[in-house]
C-alpha cells in the first residue's frame, strides 16, 4: 500500500471522520423534523433522508445547489467508516467485547436501513365488507392499465407504470395490437364538466374526455391532499397491409378522477382504458368479512379497530379467517397487513400493505447492540466502582 | 447535637409535615358529608372515576385552578363546587368561576378589564349565544394558526359548555323537587305509553296524554344529550354500558320502575337544595352502600382515587424536594455532613411519597407508568431521583442530591401545569393501547430523558460553582466529571435501546421501522449526542470542561426532544399545541446558551481555579 492510499484509508477510518458524520447527522435530523412544518412527513424524508445530498433553490430560475449531505450519503460514510475502522483497529479482547458487538449491530442497522429504503414496497389494500381483492394499490403511484376482456375466464391487463407515461412517446407492447403515444402525462390535475362549467376546451377527442376540461395543477407534497393524475393519450391502430400509415383513432383523457373505465374497439376486439392507483398482485386473496371500530363509552376516542378477513391461497391450500388488528399485525408470504385507517362511517377497512425483505435486520441489530451495551456499562461498572472504592479506602 | 441529630429531626420534620396535611379534616355534625358523597364512582370521558375527581378536573379546566374562592373570601373545595353545580343550579351559577385574561374577549362585552379575572355563570349568561358564535368561527381555523383571542374564546366555550353539562347531568336544572317529577313521570308513563301504542297503529288514542308523554320524553332526551357525567352503571359489571340519568329515565318508561341510583341521587340532590344535612348524608351513604354492591370494583377504584386525590402525593413530594435542597444548601454553606445525610433521607422520604404517587397512578389506570406527557414529567423526576441517589450514596458530596432534589421539584411543577388541560388519566387511543411497549420503549425513553437531564443539571453545578466561586476544588471537580461521564453512558444505553424498541413497536403496528416522525426524530437526536460525546471523549478531543458543556448542550436536545416536538403540532405522536409552554422552553434553551458562553471563559479566569492556582 503506498502512502497516499494509506493516508486515506487512515482519513476514512478515523475517529475524527466519525464525530463530523455523527454531527452532520444531528444537524440533518434536526433540520429535517423543522422541515417537516411546511413540507410535510413525505416529501422530507425524499428531500432529506432518501437522499445523497439536500438542495435548496437559488434564486427564482429554479437553479438548485446542494447544501448539505442527506441521509444516504451520511449513512454510507458512516458505514464505510464503521466497517474501515473494525478492520484496522480489531483486537480481540474481551475488554473491547462491548465495543465490537455494538458496532457489528450498528453496522447491521445501517445496512438494513439502506436495505430497506431501497428495496421495501409500502401500498394499501382498501375492503368493504364481503370485498375480496388479490391486490394491493400504491397510493402515490399510478399506472394505465389497458385491458382485453375477450377471453371469458380471465381478463388480459397490460399495465404501464407512470415513471413510462411521465417520460412520454410511444409505447409498443407486444401484448397490444396497436401504439399509445401520451401526448401528455399530469401529476396532478383538476377536471371540470365542461357543460356544468360553462367553458373550458375538451381534453380529447373520444370517451368522457370530449365532455371534460382539464386544468394541470402542481403537485402536492403535502400528506393529506391527494394529487389527480391524468394522462392524454392517443391509440394508433397497426398499419394495414398494403398502407404505409395508419390513422390513429383518436385521443382519451384518462385520470384517477375518472370513477369508470373508458372503452374502445380495436384489431376485433374491445378494449377497457383505465388510470387507477398501481396494483401489486398477489398468489392469493384477502376478504373482508367485518370491521369493528370500538369507542370508550360516552366519548370518540377509538378504542380498537380490527378487520376479520379470509385468507385464501390455492396455492398452499390455505383457507383460513385471520384478525388484522392494532399492533397485530397479518403476516403472510413476506407481505405484512396492518390495521392503518378506515373510511368514513366505517365503511371500508384500509390495511397498510408492506414488503419488506430486511424486515428482520433492525430487530437482529438491536439484539446485537443491546447485549453490546450491556456487556460494556457491566465492565465500565465494576471498573468504576472498584476505583471508587479505593478511593473511598484513601 | 443538631448536627447529630439533623437527619432525624429532619425526617420527623417531614413526617410532621405529611401528617397534618393528610390527617382527615374534622366533621361536625351538621355538616354536608361531600367527602362521601364524592366518592361515588361515575363515568366520564370513556373512564370510571370518583365526582371528585370529576370535579377537580372540570375546577382546573374552566378555573383554571383547584380550588375557588368567592368574593366573601370563602373558599370551596371542588367537591363543594360540584355539588352546588350539580344540585343547585341558581347558587352555582353566581360563583365567579370562568377565568377570562384575555382583554379582547371581555372586550366582546364590553367591558373593561380590571383586576377581576373571574367571572360567574349569571354575568356571561347574556353573552352565550355570541361566544357560541365566535367559538365555532375560531373553531375552524387551524390550531395552529389560531390567534389568543381565537384560542381563549374557544376555551371560555368549552368550559361554558362543559359547565351546562355538569349542571344538566344528574337533574334538569329546573327542577323543584326531582324525586317529586319521577315520580310524577313514571306515574303518567303508562298511560302515555298505551296513548302512543294505540296512535301507532291508528286506534283512537288520548291525545292529552300522549302529547304529556312527548313532552317528557323531550326533557328527559334534552337531559340526556347535555349530561357530561354517565351516572348509573349497568346492572353488573360488565354488563351493559353506563347510562346517563336523563337516558336511564327513558328506560325507565317501559319498566315502570326507576334504576336505584337514579332515585338516591334524586333524594340526595332534593335533600341538598332543602339544606336537610342529615338525610343528605343518610342518601349519600345509602348510594355509595348500593353502588358497592352493585360495582365493587369500580367503587374500590373510586375511593382509592379519592383518598390519592386527597393526599395529593406529587405536592407533598415536590415541597419535601425543596426542603431537601435547602438542606442541601445549608450542608454546603456550613461544611456539615449532618445536614448532608439529613437532605439524603428528606429526598428519600420525598421519593417514597413519590413512587405511591406513581405506584397509584399505575393501579388507577391498570397502565405503565408512562401513558401520556403529564406522566411523563413525573417519571422524568421520579428518574433522576433515583439515578440522583444512587450518586450521592457514592460520592457524598451533596451533588447527586442537590441535582436530585432540583430537576425532582422541576419535573413536578412542569407536571402541576400540564394537569391543568384537565384528566390527566384519559384513555389511550387504539395505537397507544398496548402494556408491553408503554412498558418497555416508552419508560427506556423516559429513563433516557431522566439521565439527560441529570447530566445536564450536573454541570450546570460544575459550571456555576466552578466560575462563580471559590468551592471546587480539583477533586470537586474530577468527582462531578465522572459522575456526569457515568450519568451519559447511562443515558445512551436507555436511549438508544427505547429509540430501538420504538421502532420495533413502528415495525409492529404501522409496519415500518422508522419514519423520521419528529417524535421519533427527538429520540434519535439524543442517541446521537451521546454518541457523539462519548467518541469525542474517547478521541480526547474534549476533557472535563468539553464534557460539561456538551451536557449543558444535552439539556436543550433533551427538552427539544420532549417538548420542542410537541409544538411542530404535526406527526403521529403530537399532543397538541402548548402555547404557554413556548415561552418557557425557549427560554430554558436560551439560558444552556448562556452557561456554555460563560463555561468558555478561560480557565485562568474561573473562580475556583484561580483559585486553586493563588
Amino acid at each position: 500500500m503506498n502512502a497516499k492510499l494509506r493516508q486515506a484509508f487512515g482519513f476514512i477510518s478515523s475517529l475524527k471522520l466519525t464525530i463530523v458524520v455523527l454531527a452532520a447527522a444531528l444537524v440533518l435530523v434536526f433540520g429535517g423534523t423543522m422541515a417537516q412544518v411546511h413540507l410535510g412527513v413525505n416529501e422530507v424524508q425524499k428531500e432529506y433522508f432518501q437522499s445523497l445530498w439536500v438542495w435548496a433553490p437559488i434564486g427564482s430560475q429554479g437553479l438548485r445547489v446542494p447544501i448539505f449531505p442527506g441521509g444516504h450519503l451520511l449513512g454510507a460514510v458512516l458505514l464505510i467508516n464503521l466497517i474501515t475502522a473494525h478492520c484496522r483497529r480489531f483486537r480481540w479482547t474481551w475488554r473491547k467485547l462491548g465495543i465490537h458487538l455494538i458496532h457489528a449491530g450498528l453496522i447491521i442497522m445501517l445496512a438494513g436501513g439502506l436495505f430497506t429504503d431501497l428495496f421495501s414496497v409500502e401500498s394499501y389494500l382498501r375492503l368493504g365488507p364481503g370485498e375480496s381483492k388479490n391486490y394491493s394499490e400504491d397510493s402515490q403511484r399510478t399506472e394505465l392499465a389497458v385491458i382485453d376482456e375477450s377471453d371469458k375466464d380471465f381478463d388480459q391487463v397490460t399495465a404501464i407504470p407512470d415513471s413510462v407515461l411521465g417520460k412520454g412517446g410511444a409505447i409498443e407492447h407486444s401484448s397490444l395490437p396497436f401504439r399509445i403515444i401520451v401526448a401528455h402525462f399530469y401529476e396532478n390535475s383538476h377536471l371540470a364538466l365542461i357543460e356544468r362549467e360553462g367553458a373550458g376546451q375538451p381534453a380529447a377527442s373520444q370517451g368522457i374526455g370530449i365532455h371534460v376540461a382539464l386544468t394541470p395543477q402542481p403537485p402536492s407534497a403535502s400528506e393529506d391532499a391527494n394529487n389527480v393524475a391524468s394522462a392524454v393519450i392517443e391509440i394508433v391502430p397497426p398499419v394495414a397491409p398494403g398502407e404505409v400509415t395508419a390513422a390513429p383513432l383518436g385521443t382519451w383523457l384518462v385520470s384517477e378522477a375518472l370513477a369508470a373505465p373508458q372503452e374502445f374497439s380495436c384489431a376485433g376486439k374491445t378494449w377497457r382504458l383505465e388510470l387507477r392507483a398501481r396494483r401489486y398482485y398477489k398468489p392469493y386473496t384477502l376478504t373482508l368479512q367485518r370491521f369493528t371500530h370500538e369507542r370508550y363509552t360516552g366519548t370518540d376516542i377509538a378504542k380498537n379497530y380490527a378487520s376479520l378477513v379470509t385468507l385464501i391461497d390455492p396455492d398452499r391450500s390455505e383457507n383460513r379467517d385471520a384478525l388484522i388488528y392494532m399492533n397485530h399485525p397479518l403476516r403472510y408470504r413476506g407481505e405484512t397487513y396492518y390495521q392503518s385507517g378506515f373510511e368514513k362511517n366505517d365503511s371500508a377497512t384500509i390495511l397498510q400493505t408492506v414488503h419488506n425483505p430486511t424486515f428482520l435486520a433492525p430487530y437482529v441489530a438491536c439484539a446485537v447492540v443491546g447485549a453490546g451495551l450491556l456487556v460494556q456499562f457491566a465492565l465500565q461498572y465494576g471498573g468504576f466502582t472498584r476505583r471508587q472504592a479505593a478511593a473511598l479506602a484513601t | 447535637m443538631i448536627k447529630r441529630n439533623a437527619p432525624w429531626l429532619a425526617v420527623l420534620l417531614g413526617l410532621v409535615w405529611l401528617a397534618a396535611n393528610w390527617w382527615p379534616p374534622a366533621k361536625k355534625t351538621g355538616d354536608f358529608d361531600i367527602a362521601t358523597f364524592g366518592r361515588t364512582p361515575v363515568l366520564t370521558d370513556g373512564r370510571v372515576k370518583p365526582l371528585d375527581t370529576v370535579a377537580r378536573n372540570s375546577l382546573v379546566i374552566i378555573h383554571g385552578k383547584q380550588t375557588l374562592s368567592l368574593d366573601n373570601g370563602q373558599t370551596l373545595e371542588p367537591m363543594e363546587w360540584l355539588t352546588d353545580a350539580l344540585f343547585n343550579s341558581p347558587t352555582a351559577s353566581g360563583y365567579p368561576v370562568f377565568v377570562i385574561n384575555n382583554p379582547d374577549v371581555l372586550g366582546l362585552f364590553h367591558w373593561q378589564q380590571t383586576q377581576r379575572k373571574y367571572f360567574s355563570y349569571a354575568e356571561l349568561a347574556p353573552f352565550l349565544t355570541q361566544i357560541d358564535e365566535q367559538g365555532q368561527k375560531a373553531e375552524g381555523v387551524d390550531s395552529k394558526q389560531r390567534s389568543r383571542f381565537q384560542t381563549a374564546i374557544i376555551n371560555l366555550r368549552n368550559g361554558l359548555i362543559l359547565y351546562q353539562g355538569l349542571e344538566n347531568s344528574i337533574q334538569p336544572e329546573d327542577t323543584d323537587h326531582f324525586a317529586n317529577e319521577i315520580s310524577a313521570y313514571l306515574a303518567a308513563a303508562p298511560a302515555g305509553l298505551a296513548a302512543t301504542q294505540h296512535r301507532q297503529k291508528g286506534e283512537a288514542f288520548d291525545k292529552d296524554k300522549f302529547n304529556q308523554m312527548g313532552q317528557w320524553v323531550d326533557r328527559y332526551q334534552t337531559l340526556s344529550d347535555a349530561a357530561n357525567i354517565l351516572a348509573v352503571p349497568p346492572a353488573a359489571a360488565g354488563a351493559g354500558e353506563w347510562l346517563s340519568v336523563g337516558a336511564s329515565l327513558l328506560q325507565s318508561m317501559g319498566t315502570g320502575q326507576a334504576n336505584p341510583a337514579v332515585k338516591a341521587y334524586a333524594l340526595i340532590g332534593d335533600a341538598y337544595r332543602a339544606g336537610d344535612a342529615s338525610l343528605f348524608n343518610q342518601e349519600a351513604q345509602d348510594l355509595s352502600q348500593w353502588m358497592a354492591r352493585s360495582q365493587p370494583h369500580a367503587t374500590g377504584n373510586s375511593s382509592f382515587e379519592s383518598l390519592f386525590n386527597r393526599m395529593a402525593p406529587f405536592y407533598q413530594a415536590l415541597v419535601l424536594y425543596v426542603f431537601a435542597f435547602l438542606l442541601v444548601a445549608w450542608s454546603w454553606l456550613g461544611n456539615n455532613r449532618g445536614f448532608n445525610r439529613a437532605a439524603f433521607y428528606v429526598l428519600i422520604l420525598a421519593l417514597v411519597v413519590h413512587t405511591f404517587g406513581l405506584g397509584a397512578r399505575m393501579v388507577l389506570q391498570g397502565r405503565p407508568p408512562v401513558t401520556n406527557l403529564y406522566s411523563s414529567a413525573i417519571f422524568i423526576g421520579f428518574g433522576t431521583v433515583i439515578i440522583g441517589l444512587v450518586l450521592e450514596r457514592i460520592y457524598r458530596d451533596g451533588m447527586g442530591a442537590a441535582c436530585a432534589a432540583l430537576i425532582g421539584f422541576i419535573t413536578l411543577v412542569i407536571a402541576q401545569h400540564l394537569a391543568e388541560s384537565g384528566d390527566t388519566m384519559e384513555m389511550l387511543q387504539a395505537v397507544l393501547d398496548t402494556n408491553i411497549w408503554l412498558a418497555t420503549h416508552v419508560v427506556c425513553i423516559t429513563i433516557g430523558y431522566s439521565a439527560m437531564f441529570l447530566a445536564g443539571m450536573l454541570a450546570i453545578f460544575y459550571v456555576v460553582r466552578g466560575v462563580f466561586t471559590r468551592g471546587m476544588d480539583r477533586d470537586a471537580a474530577q468527582s462531578l466529571a465522572r459522575m456526569t461521564y457515568g450519568v451519559i453512558c447511562f443515558a445512551t444505553l436507555f436511549s438508544f435501546v427505547g429509540t430501538v424498541l420504538g421502532g420495533i413497536w413502528a415495525d409492529q403496528s404501522w409496519g415500518r421501522f422508522w419514519g423520521w416522525d419528529p417524535k421519533e426524530n427527538g429520540a434519535l437526536l439524543i442517541v446521537l449526542w451521546c454518541a457523539l460525546i462519548l467518541h469525542a471523549r474517547w478521541g480526547g478531543y474534549i476533557r472535563q470542561r468539553g464534557l460539561m458543556m456538551m451536557a449543558l448542550f444535552g439539556n436543550i436536545i433533551t427538552s427539544f426532544s420532549w417538548f420542542g416536538v410537541n409544538m411542530l403540532g404535526i406527526g403521529l405522536h403530537s399532543y397538541g399545541f402548548m402555547e404557554k409552554a413556548f415561552p418557557w422552553l425557549v427560554g430554558f434553551i436560551v439560558s444552556q446558551l448562556a452557561l456554555m458562553v460563560v463555561a468558555s471563559v478561560p480557565l485562568a479566569r474561573w473562580r475556583s481555579f484561580h483559585a486553586a492556582q493563588a
